[in-house]
């Protein structure tokens, strides 16, 4: 019994050669024609792997011919780019995927729900036999166990993401936070969803064009506010977020001195993501105003990808512990079935347990 | 006399607890993984259990409450930091008070300790029990004031990260700024409850009263009387008011300082 992993990720094919394998075959499909015992398919926008058992070996051109199946391309036409694990390597190689260090962005958890949709897309379809089910069970909880005990998935890693996680360390809960975005643009709409999925109740929208500022306000849940009065909603909201076409600043210190003095035991958290920028440098300075543009969002992008970064080592122990645990359990297991089965030895069974 | 080897073993133990929750805390602040919840709130809560048993055999021994001595207060004040801790932390989620409550407990029992200040005379003046109220509220009070300085410290760090865009790993597991500020606010709201019972009950324990601790003592109350006061008018943004904390409970220390250092010198007849 060989269990092997096949596959193309962002590290060895570029995204137009990984369409051209994605979506073209289930893993059902590729079991019953490869000639599998069990085969599980897992395709993101990043990757497209099959995971199999079987108890013979299958050439990584026959599952690349099922993966291009209703593809006219010629299989030969170009190298593949192509890789295979096989046996701890396998096992290895899904616990790392699982737990995000294979992915573009270390320690990204939308993997995670990929390989559990994936799980179950083919177990409904019969196509998960029992080391699938065991591998996969056991890659889940590795995954669990990386993100509990390291730093791999701490802070964010976009501009929306920033801005939404900057506001909940300034404000906490952010339904009761009241948040204003100057600009309607679609970088304002992308930060002022990612507010909204974050539980912002209370979010207004100011333009030059009302009429946009109306539209963006309707498409996020909000209510447009008259440009000529964004200023003065300076006395009571939370949370600032500029993105206009302004060629000088809108917000200088001495416009925001005067709102300040009525709100001095409440934060102002100001996001200008426009460039050139919308809001003067300057405003950082004054007290409980915290000024973040686009480069220092960048640079705390970078640090949380730094921060994650400096976990791998500690995400890959865990990784190391549970594969060679999972190892030897599939191997005690292996030789309890061949015991039970009338004392047949590995070498009849063509199972590899010392490599499983 | 007091001759009770026991009481100093718990006391090494309970500071031994807390020493771990310090080194603990600073490994992991060296390798980038930090989970301060379980083991620094285990540590903590041990090195409780552990002070609170050598108050009691101490208690029983003097009959009366433990504080006679220099050593006695800053090891009741601990205990008082702890206490409150215990309290607070975990109701208002503020995991990471952990790692700033141990060093501060830590410093406290470490140099009571080390400073061989453990008073070992007979404690000639008779038990008054509006004596040991004052003398203990107070101590417990301190112990809030402590607890709202170390809120103030972790929202200057906070707040100093935030500004600069510097962000530590410490930064995620920071409470967020308007829940630590809330976490003070209330704080003080209960150290100066507590300090104002101290102070009222300090004028019913029958004895003559320094009038320079008397001063020093009101001093302080109006300190933080003010401090709330600003609070509440909204005349102090929330990092003066962190500040002030800091500030306070310094004054607070010197005060206490001075208080028992004044009463080991002229012991009241």
């Amino acid at each position: 019994m060989n269990l092997f992993c096949i596959g193309l990720s962002h590290h060895t094919a570029n995204v137009a050669t990984r369409e051209q394998f994605a979506g073209n075959a289930t893993a059902e499909s590729i079991a019953s024609k490869a000639g599998c015992t069990e085969a599980l398919l897992l395709t993101t926008c990043n990757r497209v792997e099959v995971y199999l058992v079987s108890n013979k070996r299958i050439s990584t051109d026959e599952i690349a011919q099922c993966l291009m199946e209703k593809t006219n391309c010629n299989l030969r036409s170009y190298p593949l780019p192509f890789y295979r694990y096989e046996d701890h390597k396998c096992v290895q190689h899904l616990f790392r995927v699982a737990s995000g260090l294979d992915s573009m962005v270390v320690g990204e958890s939308e993997i995670f729900g990929q390989a559990k949709k994936a799980y179950e897309s083919a177990r409904k379809s019969g196509a998960v036999g029992p080391y699938l089910h065991r591998l996969f069970q056991r890659a889940f909880r590795v995954a669990k166990q990386v993100r509990t005990y390291t730093e791999i998935a701490r802070g964010a890693v976009s501009v929306g993401s920033v801005a939404v996680e900057l506001a909940q360390r300034i404000f906490g809960n952010l339904s009761e936070c009241k948040v204003l975005v100057l600009g309607a643009g679609e970088n304002s709409e992308r930060t002022a969803r990612a507010f909204v999925s974050r539980g912002v109740i209370d979010l207004r929208v100011s333009n030059r064009s009302l009429d946009r500022a109306y539209d963006l306000a309707q498409a996020v849940g909000g209510r447009a506010v008259p440009f000529d009065d964004w200023a003065t909603q300076c006395r009571e909201i939370d949370i600032l977020l500029t993105s206009t076409a302004s060629e000088t600043p809108l917000l200088a210190p001495d416009i925001l001195a005067p709102m300040l003095r009525e709100r001095l035991d409440r934060p102002l958290f100001i996001i200008d993501i426009a460039v050139p920028r919308n809001v003067d440098p300057g405003v950082n300075k004054m007290e409980g105003v915290y000024l973040y543009d686009i480069d220092s969002i960048r640079s705390v992008a970078e640090q949380s990808l730094a921060l994650r970064r400096q976990q791998v080592a500690a995400a890959e122990a865990i990784i190391a512990d549970h594969v060679t645990e999972f190892v030897d359990s599939i191997s005690r297991g292996l030789g309890r079935m061949s015991h039970v089965a009338g004392h047949a030895s590995l070498g009849e069974n063509p199972l590899r347990a010392s490599q499983l | 006399m007091i001759n009770c080897p026991v009481d100093r073993y718990l006391l090494i133990a309970s500071t031994i607890c807390y020493l771990a929750a310090v080194v603990h805390t600073c490994f992991e602040l060296r390798t980038g993984v930090f989970h301060p919840m379980r083991f620094n709130f285990f540590t903590i809560g041990l090195g409780f259990l552990l002070q609170t048993a050598f108050l009691s055999v101490r208690g029983h021994e003097l009959g009366r409450c433990p504080i006679t001595s220099l050593f006695e207060v800053f090891i009741f004040l601990a205990w008082s930091v702890a206490f409150i801790y215990m309290l607070v932390g975990p109701a208002y989620r503020l995991s990471l008070m952990g790692a700033f409550t141990a060093p501060l407990v830590l410093l406290l029992q470490g140099f009571a300790l080390i400073m061989l200040i453990d008073a070992q005379y007979p404690v000639n003046v008779p038990a008054n029990s509006w004596l040991e109220f004052h003398a203990s509220i107070s101590l417990v009070a301190y112990g809030a004031f402590a607890l709202a300085c170390i809120a103030g410290v972790m929202y200057l760090v906070q707040e100093r990260q935030l500004k600069t865009h510097h962000l530590h790993s410490i930064f995620y597991h920071l409470p967020p700024l308007t829940n630590l500020f809330a976490a003070i606010t209330r704080l003080l709201w209960w150290g100066f409850a507590l300090y104002t019972a101290g102070i009222v009950s300090g004028f019913f324990t029958g004895h003559p009263l320094p009038n320079l601790q008397v001063v020093a003592a009101i001093a302080l109350w109006l300190l933080y009387a003010a401090i709330l006061q600003a609070r509440h008018l909204k005349w102090l943004a929330p990092k003066r008011v962190a500040a002030l904390c800091i500030i306070g409970f310094s004054a607070a220390l010197a005060l206490l300082w001075g208080i028992t250092f004044t009463a080991e010198l002229h012991p009241m007849p």
